[in-house]
């Protein structure tokens, strides 16, 4: 544990008084893994709201936890639809920005000026308008060789959170390509690989240990997101919680049960935040 | 100036393309007073939260276990659930057990309104994020430089304020340019608490026109414009406070 705490320096300027390398991650905990104390926090915090509420609540009311409990089940169905949600945005996500990312760095102007365009313009509009356009925008059905093909409401908002997705991960594919040595090329020239080739069986088999962690830190900010596809009229966590309050309207649940959703994403994103730091220390160029 | 309005008019009739933003002067209004809303809001969040970066990131250094600990905790609760469900959780939640006050004219409201609590609950959020980006600045500034000034007589607040925080400023500009990017797009989330921003009354105004293709295109294309200005100026910062000798 001491050991990983330990800055890595930099060639022989270790001891010299200039600035070190930025890294983000230097100082959080090294092992991925769950510690008790995170356990502690969460339930600490999560009673602290409860007990907020339960001096508040008239004693004649079913208590806190009992409704919390009673409605567990059907609070999860929906959290279950968030992650559902996610699970589709991103596998369509990261197919679509495999291939944006590929044409980022075509050999063809045209092709990767089409493409950086693409990107740069999806990856700074707000989510939140995107998910607005797809919604709006995009026909509820489609005729295709004389078949209806209905395209409910939450295939839109997918699409709409798969767009911000594939711009991101465009950005991370030609990253990681951009990070291979320029030697890796030219050996694999040399040896009489054609481009294409060299692309499949050099570069990108070692661009993907380089993509996993921010693919990772993607989806758990795509996670995050999917909260927003409430706000367009598609049923998921966030409708459930508002469902409930409104189904109990009793003022004193309403910071219990917000909090009980946060606790929620935060159960499910924080492992997956820790995975990521652990991978990108583990897959580090040690200098 | 009225030349440019009816050309847009002329557009409609002729086209069918309705900007009504630009001839419509209640339109035009109404959407210049959202942008200037997003902007405020934009630019109050941007202040909070590079503060509570600073702040939070001092603490962390603190020698006493706790301090840091809850600084911890509060970065990653902010970092690792829903803007959105915040958001909720502090306007609805928070506001909602506070109590009542009387306004001006006895009305009794609450004593926080939508827009401060947007601009609370995305300072928040964007601010755990900037812990992380100082406290990375912070750790790139070598140990000897904060004994050098130590041995000066500076005490640690010193120190902090006047060596470490302009170097790790420097160091960091970039992740935070990134992370005020980002924050600058979460400002649409105050839409579902009615901050009359620009999402919300460009919202109004296609309900009012029927125009949402057009309104939609405006929006994205306002919104990248006002991204490509922070960056722009981010960008221009970033050349002024270049240390000397570093990167090209």
């Amino acid at each position: 544990m001491s050991g990983a705490r330990k800055h890595r320096s930099v060639g022989g300027t270790g001891n010299l008084a200039v600035l070190k390398p930025f890294s983000l991650h230097n100082a959080a905990p090294s092992a991925w893994r769950l510690q008790p104390g995170h356990g502690y926090m969460l339930f600490a915090a999560l009673v602290l709201f409860v007990l907020v509420g339960e001096v508040q609540a008239a004693p004649a009311r079913p208590s806190i936890i009992a409704t919390m409990w009673k409605w567990t089940p059907f609070l999860l169905q929906g959290f279950a639809f968030n992650i559902l949600i996610s699970f589709v945005s991103i596998i369509i996500g990261t197919m679509a920005g495999a291939a944006l990312g590929l044409g980022q760095i075509s050999v063809s102007r045209p092709i990767r000026a089409v493409s950086w365009t693409v990107t740069q313009f999806f990856r700074n509009a707000p989510w939140l308008v995107l998910l607005f356009y797809c919604i709006f925008l995009i026909p509820f059905e489609f005729e295709l060789f004389g078949v209806t093909i209905p395209f409910p409401a939450w295939i839109k908002a997918v699409i709409g959170l798969s767009l911000p997705v594939m711009a991101n991960f465009s950005e991370i594919v030609r990253g990681a390509v951009q990070s291979i040595p320029d030697g890796q090329w030219e050996a694999a020239e040399s040896l009489a690989y054609t481009r294409r080739q060299t692309l499949w069986l050099i570069v990108l088999p070692q661009c993907i240990k380089r993509m996993l962690p921010p693919w990772m830190n993607l989806y758990a900010v795509l996670t995050m997101a999917t909260p927003l596809v409430s706000i367009v009229g598609v049923g998921e966590g966030m409708t459930t919680t508002g469902e409930i309050l409104a189904a109990e309207n009793r003022s004193d649940l309403l910071i219990p049960f917000y909090m009980y959703l946060l606790c929620l994403f935060f159960i499910y994103c924080y492992p997956i935040a820790r995975w990521t730091i652990s991978l990108e220390r583990k897959f580090a160029v040690k200098i | 100036m009225e030349a440019i309005w009816s050309w847009f008019e002329w557009l409609y009739e002729a086209h069918g393309v309705n900007l009504s933003i630009f001839y419509d002067s209640l339109d035009r209004d109404r959407f210049f007073f959202g942008l200037l809303t997003t902007i405020r809001l934009s630019l109050i969040c941007i202040v909070a939260s590079v503060v509570i970066g600073v702040v939070g990131a001092w603490l962390q250094t603190s020698r006493f276990k706790w301090t840091s600990r809850l600084v911890q905790g509060y970065i990653q609760f902010f970092r690792n659930t829903p803007p959105l469900v915040q958001l909720y959780f502090f306007f609805f939640a928070i506001g909602g057990v506070l109590p009542k006050v009387p306004d001006a004219s006895g009305h009794m409201v609450p004593p926080i309104g939508n827009f401060t609590w947007a601009a609370i609950s995305l300072s928040f959020f964007a601010g755990a994020f900037n812990v992380e980006i100082f406290r990375a600045g912070i750790e790139a500034v070598p140990k000897s430089t904060s004994e050098a000034a130590e041995a000066l007589g500076y005490t640690r607040l010193q120190s902090y304020i006047y060596i470490i925080l302009p170097l790790a400023f420097r160091v960091c500009l970039p992740s935070l340019n990134n992370n005020l990017v980002n924050l600058v797009k979460t400002t649409t989330l105050a839409y579902v608490i009615a901050v009359p921003e620009l999402l919300y009354v460009s919202s109004q105004i296609w309900s009012d026109q029927f125009n949402v293709r057009e309104m939609m295109n405006v929006l994205l294309f306002t919104y990248v414009g006002l991204v490509a200005v922070l960056v722009f100026m981010m960008h221009r910062w970033e050349k002024t406070l270049k240390i000397p000798g570093y990167g090209r």
